[in-house]
């Protein structure tokens, strides 16, 4: 009996293991050559993915990335970025900035028109204007159009809006608001109107359907007020789960997904029959990884501390080990390479010895031998803490160990996001955290770094205090000289490295696949990403998904 | 009687094959930090994601942490996760279980009802939000999982104290002046202790595989601290690749968890008056 | 029997009040409220705006006054609207002054996850009473064993692992199932066969997998019920009356070991709505699970309050029935013989 039994245990291992061992072999074969070059062509469907699904597509009030990627493709807004992060008008024709800085009058395109065939006018812009900032409207990004002291359509084409002082980030913020039909949403409530799941825009794309919890489905808008994008639909499908989104992507069910850096750079690489169908973008994005200390706590009030922790970080290591070499090390909080960035300044470089002195000098010292510095008695222990995101858990495992190379007792905590929110950084109940800013491309940091900014759900939670950044950031905010700005925020990174309240950890890169069905794709990347043109990307007739089997999409 | 009843759980070939895993499973977990090759946090990140090979029997994971050292180090924390929870939920249930069997009356009621209404909730749901809403930490996740599981024992332990407190044994001491301690700890508890122990051994089961499902949702033992469940997590976004980093963890649960299921049934087949017959 | 049932449906009434006092204490467990997801979470965002979001949810006053508002509401079925899904209504589908009708979020997720339930119950069912026949049959031999051991592996499995796998070696490497989601993307361009056909494939794994997880207790309960009856007197006696075996096991004992099995079923509800967390999240099926746990890290607390409601109102109404199908199956709890 114990034999049989112990057979039985085996053989029924051994079946499971052979499922999982067959599900390491090799998928069915493709002969396509998607490397063949094509001329460019309308038509196509392109489906990509989605986490969350979006809870409307009225960006303003939504707000979250998932309702941001596909209204994008739905609504105007006044101006834009071009490839080179120059703006340029989009609704607008032509922009005008009064002498004292204080007006700006656009002049609209002539005709333009919303997908339901009415004319766009500047009343719609005044429209859109009044409702951002209005009382009843929950926006989380009303603040900037708050300031505008008033707003004005006097013709049809013609939208002038005046600040009470000259307010640098003004011309930003117009290449921010989505504009939306007056016609459609005039008397509706904008949290409750159907318009959010039905909208209508002028953009490239109108929303065919939306299947809630499966897909969106877009199609070419023929009225499109900047002319006809070449791919015929779009569909975003909706997969909660990341490890199912890639097996789509394997499967050839999706066409793009973001990556991480270990599929970017060791799989996809290394698998034959997935490089001959998928290519990989990288773009800098305007974002950095940090560690940032509760400069309330001691002892990170003391700047030696700070520098000392900044020294005794090794960041390269962070860049290869974590991010596989895909990042950059920086020393101020703008893109590498933008003007914004000061090209001066240098990383604290990786120095234990610098950093042994520095906390010797604030008075740390290991009086007991066990390996922990101590000050006053008291070990120097913290805990840093961190969201589910796997690269900053890695950073932070990484970071623990160079920090007990110099003496310091670290312990982490990766914590689901709304928790972590609002129990540590809104309390201020924490002492190291390790996050990320993604950033918006004008360089004003006020919310930021202010030392106004300091409630509790302001984003300076780290307490951030210096009347010399304070008074740089107010004069960058009035600055409308793009040489004099650049400058003011040269001296503005400048005096915040020094100062250390945060350590620069990484500048990662975006990491993309899309299938090489898709053609049209500017690479490597120009400075505003690879998504600037994608109404010119096109997907070939021979490269689409054909009609027959249960994966394909019917084509017109 | 206990005694008894393990010696013939055990000549059930699948409870032993249970019971041997389960020990076995102890002894690695136990003699972790001496048997492990490398410490569980060493990271190397010149040798990430490698497979198996005689430096790392297991592999390693994204950051070059020898994943059988993680594996038996986190072995450690799932098995103690499963065996606080359900001591808790044992607990729990023993003493509701008791106060209710024993004392009857509107006591009883109202424990009966509480457990109709916690047996009406969808027990994951109920985990799902306290756990996210406290901060996920092992603390809580055993907490929370001994809180909501508890239902069950609290009916076995009343059923059994209302059928044993009908018997002439029980009956005869409590005429003979015995307190009402003095029953339930002497009398009424160790008779009623078998089917405790089989639910409970059922329990730890459900609790490892509890964890590993949390662990998926993100609401599992935290990282860096090394479970089952988030190995397992965090290889499966790379299961046709680095096949090691979820092969392992997930054959470790699937094993352990079999073998508390074949205990707990092999317990309760011996404990059942039919086998007497066989 | 109609006095039982009026009794039943009463006894449901305190249960709910109790349900909805319990989910509501577990929610304010929360520090965080709406105000705080990751949306919010922008340096564009002031604090100001925060507060009239609390103040609009009357998310700034006492817990009880909170609870009696609900509670209030509550009378008229209605569950409020959704904080996240930009005013969804949570249960059931309202009519704005165009016309304009919007579907509720319960209302959208739960016919996908009953659906999905009921089809694993089914082939759930479909196996394991054959399979605990054959293991009652063959107690102690091998066949038992075998049947044991397989369904406690099939039990032991993380299930979210089994998924990936199949996932990968069904959808990726054959190409035979799709691999997430509920239909293709070009469904509504199908004929109606295609659409069966569509439907039934993506449906596949998402039933298979949980049932083969629940399979085990029910096959051991019928095997157990099975035993028990095989030692009544009354099969002894169609024994000693000639009675083939066939018979003894198809007509006697097999009637007799089901009829608690419905009992079993009524009480899986919970479980079953439960668990249906990591599988939808995992095929992306936009049911009652996935909806759950997206609430719960939004904190949208008027959805988490919904599904904890109705959820187990489902149980206590699938308890009742239970209770009502044995009834009926029962000649003797029919007859007021025996007091259920």
């Amino acid at each position: 009996m114990n034999k049989l039994n112990a057979f039985l245990l085996k053989s029924s291992l051994s079946v499971f293991c052979a499922i999982f061992i067959a599900s390491c072999g090799k998928p069915t074969l493709d002969t396509t050559d998607y490397n063949k070059i094509y001329p460019s062509q309308t038509g196509g469907t392109l489906i990509d993915a989605t986490i969350g699904e979006p809870s409307g597509l009225i960006y303003m009030v939504a707000g979250e990335s998932a309702a941001a990627a596909i209204s994008g493709n739905i609504f105007n807004k006044l101006l834009k970025y071009d490839k080179n992060l120059d703006l340029e008008g989009e609704l607008a024709e032509s922009w005008l900035i009064s002498a004292d800085q204080k007006t700006i009058t656009f002049k609209l395109k002539p005709n333009l028109k919303w997908a339901d065939g009415k004319p766009l006018t500047s009343q719609d812009v005044l429209f859109t204007w009044k409702l951002v900032i209005d009382e009843k409207t929950r926006s989380p990004y009303a603040s900037d159009y708050q300031l505008v002291k008033n707003a004005e359509a006097p013709d049809a084409n013609t939208f002038i809006v005046s600040y009470d002082q000259a307010y640098a980030p003004a011309l930003d913020s117009w290449s921010g608001l989505q504009i939306l039909p007056k016609h459609l949403l005039e008397k509706q409530d904008i949290h409750t109107t159907a318009f959010a799941r039905n909208p209508i825009g002028s953009h490239y794309y109108k929303l065919d359907s939306w299947t809630h919890g499966e897909n969106l489905k877009l199609s070419r808008n023929a009225l499109s007020v900047l002319g006809p994008a070449n791919i015929d639909k779009l569909v975003t499908r909706i997969i909660p789960d990341n490890s199912a989104q890639f097996l789509e992507l394997m499967a050839d069910n999706i066409d793009s997904m973001g990556l991480d850096p270990i599929k970017y750079s060791r799989i996809i690489p290394a698998r034959p029959e997935l490089q001959k169908k998928l290519a990989l973008y990288k773009e800098l994005g305007n974002s950095y990884t940090y560690l940032g200390f509760n400069l309330k706590h001691k002892p990170f009030d003391d700047v030696r501390v700070r520098k000392a922790i900044n020294y005794a970080i090794d960041k390269q290591e962070i860049i290869d080990g974590v991010y596989l070499g895909l990042g950059i090390n920086i020393a101020s909080p703008y893109k590498p390479g933008t003007r914004w960035s000061n090209p001066d300044l240098k990383p604290y470089p990786y120095d234990v010895a610098k950093a042994k002195a520095l906390l010797k000098e604030a008075g740390f010292a290991d009086s007991d031998g066990d390996g922990i510095l101590e000050r006053d008695g008291k070990p120097f222990a913290f805990e840093i803490i961190t969201n589910q995101n796997k690269e900053r858990e890695k950073s932070a495992v990484l970071i623990q160990r160079r920090l007990k190379d110099v003496g310091i007792d670290v312990q982490i905590r990766a914590i689901e996001w709304a928790s972590f929110i609002s129990r540590f950084i809104k309390t201020g109940d924490f002492d190291v955290v390790v996050l990320g800013w993604g950033l918006g491309l004008d360089p004003d940091q006020f919310s930021i770094w202010h030392s106004s900014q300091n409630q509790p759900g302001q984003f300076n939670f780290i307490n951030y205090n210096n009347p010399k950044i304070d008074a740089l950031l107010e004069q960058g905010r009035l600055e409308l000289n793009p040489e004099k700005r650049m400058k003011v925020y040269h001296e503005f990174a400048k005096v915040l490295l020094e100062d250390s309240p945060i350590v620069y950890l990484s500048a990662g890169y975006g990491l993309t696949a899309i299938h090489k069905r898709v053609k049209g794709i500017s690479s490597p990347a120009p400075p505003a990403g690879i998504g600037y043109n994608s109404e010119q990307w096109y997907i070939p007739q021979p490269l689409r998904r054909v009609e027959t089997g249960r994966n394909e999409i019917a084509e017109k | 009687m206990n005694k008894a009843l393990f010696k013939r759980a055990l000549s059930n070939p699948l409870a032993m094959v249970g019971f041997i895993i389960i020990v076995s499973v102890f002894i690695l977990a136990m003699l972790a930090p001496f048997i492990s090759p490398y410490d569980p946090n060493d990271i190397d990140v010149k040798a990430i994601l490698l497979g198996p090979s005689w430096q790392h029997w297991m592999g390693t994971d994204g950051l070059g942490r020898d994943v059988l050292s993680r594996m038996l180090h986190g072995g450690r924390i799932s098995l103690l996760v499963g065996l606080v929870a359900v001591g808790i939920a044992t607990a729990i249930g023993i003493v509701l279980g008791a106060i209710s069997g024993y004392y009857r009356g509107w006591v009883d009621t109202f424990i009966m009802r509480l457990v109709d209404v916690m047996l009406s909730i969808p027990s994951f749901f109920l985990i799902l939000a306290v756990i996210a809403f406290l901060t996920p930490s092992i603390w809580n996740i055993m907490i929370v999982i001994g809180l909501t599981s508890w239902m069950g024992v609290t009916r076995l332990v009343r059923a059994e104290f209302l059928s044993l407190s009908g018997r002439e044994f029980v009956l005869a001491s409590r005429t003979l002046g015995a307190k009402d301690a003095r029953l339930i700890f002497t009398h009424l508890l160790p008779n009623s202790l078998t089917p405790i122990i089989v639910s409970a051994v059922l329990g730890v089961a459900g609790a490892v595989l509890m964890e590993s499902g949390l662990s998926f949702l993100g609401l599992g033992v935290q990282a860096p601290q090394a479970s089952w469940g988030n190995i397992l997590t965090d290889g499966k976004e790379y299961i046709q690749f680095a096949w090691w980093l979820s092969l392992f963890p997930g054959l470790a649960i699937l094993i352990t968890v079999l073998g508390y299921n074949l205990l707990g049934e092999g317990l309760r087949d011996a404990l059942d008056p039919r086998s007497n017959n066989k | 029997m109609l006095k039982y049932l009026v009794k039943r449906v009463l006894w449901m009434i305190p249960l709910l009040i109790g349900i909805s006092l319990i989910s509501f204490f577990i929610m304010h467990l929360a520090p965080g409220d709406i105000t705080n997801n990751e949306a919010a979470f922008n340096p564009k965002a002031s604090e100001e705006s925060r507060q009239k979001l609390r103040e609009l949810y009357n998310l700034d006053k006492p817990v009880i006054v909170q609870y009696g508002l609900w509670l209030k509401r509550m009378g008229t079925l209605d569950f409020g609207n959704s904080f996240a899904s930009h005013q969804k209504p949570v249960f059931w589908q309202t009519t704005d002054k165009d016309g304009n009708v919007t579907k509720g979020m319960i209302q959208e997720a739960l016919p996908i996850t009953l659906m999905i339930n009921i089809l694993g119950l089914i082939i759930t069912l479909t196996l394991a009473i054959p399979l605990g026949i054959i293991a009652a049959r063959k107690y102690t031999l091998w066949q038992d064993k075998s049947i044991t051991l397989f369904n406690f592996i099939g039990f032991s499995i993380p299930g979210f692992w089994l998924s990936l796998l199949l996932m990968y070696w069904l959808g990726v490497m054959n190409n035979w199932l799709p691999i997430s989601g509920l239909h293709s993307i070009n469904y509504e361009s199908m004929d109606t066969w295609s659409k069966v056909k569509d439907s039934i494939s993506h449906l596949i794994l998402p039933v298979i997998i949980p049932s083969v997880t629940g399979l085990a207790g029910i096959t051991l309960f019928v095997k157990n019920g099975m035993l028990d009856v095989f030692h009544q007197d009354y099969i002894t006696t169609a024994r000693a009356k000639g009675l083939s075996e066939h018979k003894v096991v198809y007509t006697h004992a097999l009637r007799n070991a089901l009829l608690p099995l419905i009992t079993i079923i009524g009480l899986s509800i919970p479980g079953l709505i439960g668990g249906s967390v990591i599988a939808e999240t995992i095929f992306a099926i936009p049911g009652m699970g996935k909806l759950f746990f997206d609430s719960v890290l939004m904190r949208d607390f008027p959805v988490i309050m919904g599904i904890l409601t109705i959820g187990s109102a489902l149980t206590l109404i699938g308890n009742l029935l239970a209770d009502l199908a044995y009834a009926w199956a029962d000649p003797r709890v029919r007859r007021g013989v025996v007091r259920k």
